[in-house]
């Protein structure tokens, strides 16, 4: 079975920066959606408009959207447990 | 349309219904505690979370729904793709670690951890419900649909079969063996996803998809005063004409069956073209293509007219990657088919007829949502509401949230996420070429949008539709597996235990547990017989927003604002859950389902989360505000 231990959930000092960072990271990511939308509601015909390798804005930009929260859920990963490893290290010690 | 019951589809559904049940009262045995049976013990590793919550995710709407959507109307149905998947954004950087951190095994226990309120547990558990349930309706609803052409059982039947194998899931082993079932199905969907996808790309495109395709036939027709008078097969006979919307449709009989056509008069030789009809006879019988439903002469549809490769025409394109795919489909046409319904002599008459679409409309939205041709300030504004809806439901939905105390840690419910985001993310990509696979290959049946993708499969072999039709089959358990979790937890632990404190050992809270899965499956399977008529993915839309409307502002802002009160959230909940139905209720949608002209209706849009979601937001500001404040709220730098 692929199970870990139990963890308690102890003190965890990274907990403000990786607040900050999540915020930040959504609000970018927020910010590249809302493009979206407001290409669609407001200047619909763009998305029709061809871009890289004949491909439309509509298709690059709906991909584009999936591909960057999974790339982007990865940073926020590395950073984190970075962040973890690293503050709550220098706790113990 | 009819379906052939296949033998190696029961096998397989057979194999799949026991597996599921064994491994259920494999894992009944290990569950003692209400930690184990609303949690799963707080032990299951990220990576089988994360693939649990795919499967959780992945219900019949995203897998049945949006691949119907996409065959249907093209890029329209990929936005629920892309607003799904953005959801899960929110509930990554923004909820999952603090609700990890606040909550023990429900969404209320979270939103109640600083407070102590009543008033939180009562509205966050009814809540709870409301969401679970308008969310369980599609699901049984679909699992009808999918049991139907399976088994070629009734709908009632598989509405009974689903509730009755997922009551027994969860009220063996609750949690764990719910994160199992969900785990193997959301596994199987990608893998198994995956397979059909290749399997299109390298078919390619072609003008004939098979060779039993039927392609609608033609006719010369003979016109006099601008009424048809003959046509070219003399075996037809022309019996009556209607018009309808400036379209002119031609009822004619061969060997005493009856048709419908249309009359197309671009040309400078008039033509009639073979449509497909329901028809509601005044004996009260239902024909289809003019004969009953067993003949099987209502005909899967969905063809390219016209396969433009480097400005060449050609008649088919041979194997194609994914971006050569999508590219070719944009400079070709596409035959989709468009709907009209009228009364002619006492019958009420459905008619499907050709829609030729240009390629670079359908990888486009505006197909179903109007943003360009035909667009008006409300047919955008429901296109924002819906993205908004999207986008801010996920991370609300509670039986999405109580997968977050299955991990031991903090760091695993991050790390699950992100599991959950790239097995979401790769299917929903799967879903744009799945949906325009069925769409180019003969798989849509105009009578369901919901079997596209099983249809698709079906044209790689009856084995391929057996093992996706299971999969479908399992999507909906996996998905209401975790719903009956929510809902039970939501009765036993936040109602009974926490709001009218019964005393409970252990043993009595995983009884209680388990006594109110079994009654919230049984109101699962009435609602889904009862519902049986209704649009699947209308239900869900509805579930998101009310989600999204009532429990989004009082997550965010119990993390983020310090000023939040115990009746800020309890408010903002009631506001925006009876805002988000009311709206839903006097929409245009539920003025068809009325029997009522949509242009009637006082709410003009069809999704509420625009209106109902800042005012939640509001509420809660609002009322915080005016409230003495009641307890702490949740500092995140502690």
């Amino acid at each position: 079975m692929l199970h870990e231990p139990a963890v308690e959930l102890g003190k965890d000092k990274s907990i403000p920066k990786k607040t900050r960072l999540g915020v930040v990271m959504f609000l970018i990511y927020m910010v590249v959606y809302s493009g979206f939308v407001v290409i669609g509601t407001m200047f619909p015909e763009a998305l029709g408009v061809k871009f890289i390798g004949g491909q439309n804005l509509a298709f690059l930009y709906g991909m584009g959207l999936i591909v960057l929260a999974i790339v982007m859920g990865l940073i926020y990963n590395f950073f984190c447990t970075r962040l973890e490893d690293k503050l709550n290290k220098e706790e113990q010690s | 349309m009819i379906y052939q019951v296949s033998s190696t589809a029961i096998i397989i559904f057979i194999f799949f219904v026991l597996t599921v049940l064994g491994l259920s009262f494999f894992f009944a045995r290990k569950t003692k505690s209400a930690s184990g049976y609303y949690a799963a013990g707080g032990q299951i590793h990220w990576a089988v979370n994360g693939i649990a919550f795919a499967g959780d995710y992945l219900s019949a709407a995203s897998f049945l729904g949006i691949c119907g959507m996409i065959a249907f109307f093209g890029y329209d149905g990929f936005l629920y793709s892309i607003g799904y998947l953005a959801g899960w954004v929110v509930a990554l950087f923004l909820v999952a670690e603090p609700l990890k951190r606040l909550g023990k095994y429900t969404f209320a226990d979270a939103l109640d951890a600083k407070f102590d309120s009543r008033a939180i547990k009562l509205t966050a558990a009814i809540s709870t419900l409301v969401v679970s349930i308008f969310y369980l309706i599609p699901q049984m609803v679909g699992a009808g649909a999918i049991v139907t052409p399976l088994l070629g059982l009734p709908h009632w039947a598989g509405v009974v079969m689903v509730g009755a194998v997922v009551i027994l899931i969860v009220a063996t082993a609750g949690m764990t063996s719910t994160t199992y079932v969900q785990f193997i199905k959301g596994g199987l969907l990608i893998v198994f996803s995956l397979i059909v996808v290749i399997l299109v790309l390298n078919k390619g495109i072609k003008l004939n998809p098979s060779a039993d395709y039927h392609k609608p036939i033609v006719l010369a027709a003979t016109l006099a005063e601008s009424r048809v008078q003959a046509v070219a097969d003399s075996s037809y006979h022309v019996l009556g004409q209607h018009e309808e919307n400036g379209l002119t449709f031609v009822k004619m009989t061969k060997a005493g069956i009856d048709s419908w056509w249309k009359l197309n008069s671009i040309s400078s030789t008039p033509e009639l073209e073979e449509t497909l009809t329901v028809v509601e006879t005044g004996d009260g019988r239902t024909l289809y293509n003019g004969e009953p439903k067993e003949a099987g002469k209502f005909y899967q549809v969905g063809h390219v007219k016209k396969i433009v490769v480097n400005g060449r025409e050609v008649e088919e394109t041979g194997p194609i990657g994914p971006f050569k795919f999508i590219k070719t489909l944009g400079t070709s046409q596409i035959v989709r088919f468009t709907q009209k319904a009228f009364t002619f002599a006492g019958e009420k008459i459905t008619i499907y007829f050709q829609n030729i679409t240009a390629g670079s409309d359908i990888i486009k939205p505006g197909l179903y949502y109007k943003l360009d041709k035909g667009a008006s300030i409300w047919s955008r504004l429901d296109f924002l509401s819906l993205m908004l809806a999207l986008f801010l439901g996920t991370s609300a939905l509670p039986h999405i949230l109580i997968r977050y105390y299955t991990v031991p840690s903090q760091r695993a419910a991050r790390k699950s996420t992100i599991v959950a985001i790239s097995a979401i993310g790769f299917f929903y990509i799967l879903t744009l070429f799945l949906g325009t696979g069925a769409m180019i290959n003969g798989s849509i049946d105009l009578g369901s949008s919901n079997m596209s993708a099983p249809l698709l499969a079906k044209t790689f072999g009856i084995t391929l539709f057996s093992i996706i039709s299971a999969i479908a089959f399992a999507t909906i358990l996996g998905t209401v597996s975790g719903l009956i979790v929510a809902s039970s937890g939501a009765v036993a632990h936040d109602l009974m235990d926490k709001y009218m404190k019964i005393k409970m050992t252990e043993k009595q809270k995983v009884q209680a547990g388990r006594i109110a899965a079994v009654g919230v499956g049984i109101v699962a399977i009435m609602l889904g017989i009862l519902f049986e008529k209704q649009n699947v993915s209308f239900l869900v839309g509805l579930a998101f927003a009310i989600a999204a409307s009532a429990n989004l502002p009082a997550i965010l802002m119990l993390l983020f604002w310090k000023r939040t009160t115990a009746k800020g959230i309890s408010w903002a909940i009631v506001v925006g859950m009876m805002t988000s139905l009311i709206l839903i209720l006097l929409s245009p949608t539920l003025y068809e389902i009325y029997g009522l002209p949509a242009a009637s209706a006082p709410m003009p849009l069809k999704n509420p989360g625009i209106i109902s979601i800042p005012l939640g937001f509001l509420t809660l500001i609002v009322v915080s505000l005016m409230s003495k404040k009641q307890g702490a709220a949740p500092a995140l730098e502690k």
